[in-house]
């Protein structure tokens, strides 16, 4: 069925790309992309939008399944028929794509210069040298709270770790609300809205990241273990039988607004608003101290690159400049709130917990999860252990120490930093 | 001499009998082309390794990788562990559970057994996925009936997260393989079973063998080549498992890898996981193991025991 309707999606793509240029010398670009959920927002509003400034350009998005898009897309570059455009996964998937000469170059193109080092990172060469795809969005990670079960037990929020703890001994001690839902059991939720969420405060986000990128800091470092630590600290906070509950039970505990403090990641906020029935806020990672610099975790998900063997590169750059564009930026994360546009000129957007969390750029500095760039190139893999020893952590069965060791001695084994 | 050459000429006026080769051809070729080929096809894989975008011959090296590198093997022996486990709980109690079932739906006392039959064996046509599906569902914390009901009969302070905790994750997990797949070896022993003469039975009873006495002694014998066959198809069903764990756990098969099996071991090294990227030399290096493994106990079982079997002809 999914695969007739894309070969139906395709053809019919075909077949009007080609009645377009036969009839008005239209010059058709294809997208390709993973996210057949934004089909509508991109046929609504994307497009018309640039077709609107740019006539003579005809723009047609053209996704495949998440699954598939992979190897559909290395099928499709191998053959020479892919699209002009194509959407881009961070790091070594597309920088493998770059390498094999599938993507091109477009470090100099009109627009880039609307985004950060950090929001480019995950689109450069190791050497950050040259930039393959255009940052389209990314997601910001901090803890959702339920406002309504907070104004009843006359809850502030919490900015530092002291206070984060204390709001969950109050929750605890009045027994109405589970304090904080999160479960072990998908072993990521463990890592990626536990470990990356809070982590960047202790390991100074950027700062850290780099320097056990160049082997200058160790897992082992107390910057490092500490995050595992407070980790250890949630388990008497979480749900009865955490150890099996998944992540969509962690969803709808806390939307049923049966759970208080939800560790979050942005892209939760189109659901939550859409079941949750009570008011919702948001607050980032507590810091250690009042008036400490906070780091938060503004991990780039999602760009777009230049198919090198496109026949109209010139167009195809044009359309990826207007993508770079604070123009693009607005509509785009309007209509998907919690995909917050990489570029440096802010975004007005109307959603308000999706504001609260974009103002977090202002305040905090941004950094990207720990082991995404080229940390998770080699056997054992750093990501994947990451998940099981932070839900080890959390479950008790290993030590935080004990969980640090083991990721470090693992990355000793292949990765040799250059000094 | 004169013999021989009587015998020269009938092997002459022979007709070569093409139709035996007509008739093989289908499955020869199917057979070929779906199994045979793809199996050396990964015996070839897994010599090679991908270097530099090109496939280079490395000889056992992918190998020496699997047992000599830490970071495959301390992997790789874990989930040859978890696996025996697996196979050890089949073979205890989903064995046995299948032939106590055979033995009671075969006796002709027992009213509705075409209904317990069915509702026995229809878990093991359900998909894999609806099984791990319903059963996390049935022994989730939050949601789950198993707590429920456990604290309507006062056990509720023996319930634990089961799937969440390390020490006992596999154990359900292969308990609720058992519970899938009880159906075949219930319905493999009914017909053994069932197959049983009349005279036989009759000449037990005439000789005053009865009862549990007439099973021990005269049935159990009896079937003795169909349990053969169940334990062989058991051990190659565990060895090459894969989707309950993969639906129930991830790929990831946590907590802490308690339940990872060779199936899933095989899965992640040769498709990749998340950041992890494939690498299709190792996994088919991986898979060439495990065929080893399901041919060696093949071969035990078959010049080993099913040559000792007693076979009786009626």
């Amino acid at each position: 069925m999914k695969t007739k309707l894309l070969t139906a999606l395709l053809l019919g793509t075909s077949i009007l790309g080609t009645t377009g240029m036969a009839l008005a010398e239209d010059v058709t670009l294809n997208i390709e992309s993973w996210r057949g959920d934004d089909l509508t927002i991109w046929k609504d509003k994307l497009i018309p939008a640039f077709e609107a400034k740019n006539p003579g350009i005809k723009v047609v998005f053209a996704p495949s399944a998440p699954t598939e898009y992979d190897a559909a897309l290395g099928a499709k570059l191998a053959a020479g028929s892919a699209g002009d455009l194509i959407t881009c996964r961070p790091f070594d998937k597309s920088l493998e794509l770059f390498k094999k000469g599938n993507l091109a170059d477009i470090s100099s193109l009109p627009g880039m210069e609307n985004f950060s080092p950090v929001a480019k990172a995950a689109w450069q060469t190791d050497d950050g040298k040259s930039s393959f795809c255009v940052p389209m969005a990314s997601v910001i990670h901090g803890f959702i709270y339920n406002k309504d079960a907070f104004d009843k037990l006359g809850l502030k929020v919490p900015t530092t770790r002291d206070e984060f703890f204390a709001v969950l001994d109050k929750i605890k001690a009045d027994g109405t609300y589970i304090p904080m839902a999160m479960g072990t059991k998908d072993l990521w939720e463990a890592a990626t809205m536990g470990y990356q969420n809070i982590g960047p405060n202790y390991w100074k986000g950027e700062e850290g990241r780099s320097a056990l990128i160049k082997g200058e800091q160790k897992l082992t470092d107390p910057q490092w273990v500490e995050p595992y630590k407070e980790l250890a600290k949630w388990k008497p906070y979480l749900g009865d039988g955490f150890e099996a509950q998944t992540y969509p039970d962690s969803q709808n505990l806390f939307t049923l607004g049966r759970a208080a403090i939800y560790p979050a990641g942005s892209w939760e906020i189109g659901l939550f608003n859409t079941q949750a029935q009570f008011k919702m806020g948001a607050f980032p990672p507590p810091v250690e101290k009042a008036g400490d610099t906070c780091y938060i975790s503004d991990h780039t998900d999602i760009g777009m690159g230049l198919n090198a063997a496109s026949k109209h590169p010139e167009e195809a750059k044009k359309f990826l400049s207007w993508v770079a564009s604070p123009d693009f930026a607005t509509i785009y994360a309007n209509a998907l709130p919690g995909f917050f546009s990489l570029n440096s000129t802010p975004v007005k957007m109307e959603d308000p917990l999706a504001q609260e969390f974009v103002s977090w750029r202002g305040k905090c500095k941004s950094t990207i999860r720990s082991t995404y760039q080229i940390l998770s190139r080699g056997t054992p893999n750093l990501e994947n252990e990451t998940w099981v020893e932070s839900a080890n952590v959390i479950n008790g069965t290993d030590t935080p120490e004990a969980a640090a060791k083991k990721l470090q001695d693992g990355l000793d084994s292949w990765y040799k930093p250059a000094k | 001499m004169d013999t021989e050459t009587m015998a020269e000429e009938t092997r002459a006026k022979r007709p070569i009998r093409w139709h035996v080769g007509v008739f093989l051809a289908p499955a020869v070729l199917v057979y070929t082309a779906f199994m045979i080929l793809p199996l050396f096809g990964t015996l070839q894989l897994s010599l090679f390794r991908n270097i530099e975008q090109s496939q280079v011959f490395v000889g056992f090296g992918n190998f020496r990788t699997l047992f000599g590198d830490p970071n495959w093997s301390v992997n790789f022996w874990n989930a040859l562990r978890n696996n025996v486990w697996f196979f050890i709980i089949h073979m205890l109690v989903q064995n046995p559970i299948g032939i106590l079932l055979a033995a009671l739906l075969s006796s002709p006392k027992l009213r509705f057994t075409a209904f317990y039959r069915t509702a026995i064996f229809v878990p093991t046509i359900l998909s894999f996925v609806i099984v791990g599906f319903a059963w996390k569902l049935i022994l989730s914390p939050i949601w789950g009936v198993a707590p429920h009901l456990m604290d309507f009969v006062g056990l509720k302070s023996f319930f634990t997260p089961w799937l969440g905790k390390e020490q006992y994750a596999l154990t359900a997990l292969s308990l609720v393989s058992v519970w899938q797949f009880v159906g075949i070896p219930m319905m493999l022993i009914y017909a053994a079973l069932l197959s049983i003469p009349d005279e036989v039975i009759e000449a037990a009873e005439c000789d005053g063998v009865t009862g549990m006495a007439q099973f021990w002694k005269i049935k159990l014998p009896l079937i003795l080549p169909s349990i053969g066959i169940i334990s062989i198809l058991t051990f190659v069903g565990n060895f090459n498992a894969f989707d309950l764990i993969y639906t129930a756990q991830g790929a990831l098969a946590g907590p802490n890898y308690s339940t990872d099996i060779l199936g899933t071991f095989l899965y992640r090294a040769f498709f990749g996981f998340q950041l992890q990227v494939g690498d299709p030399n190792m996994g088919a290096a991986i898979a060439t193991i495990m065929f080893l493994i399901i041919l060696a106990g093949v071969c035990v079982y078959l010049f080993l025991v099913q040559t000792r079997l007693r076979r009786y002809q009626f």
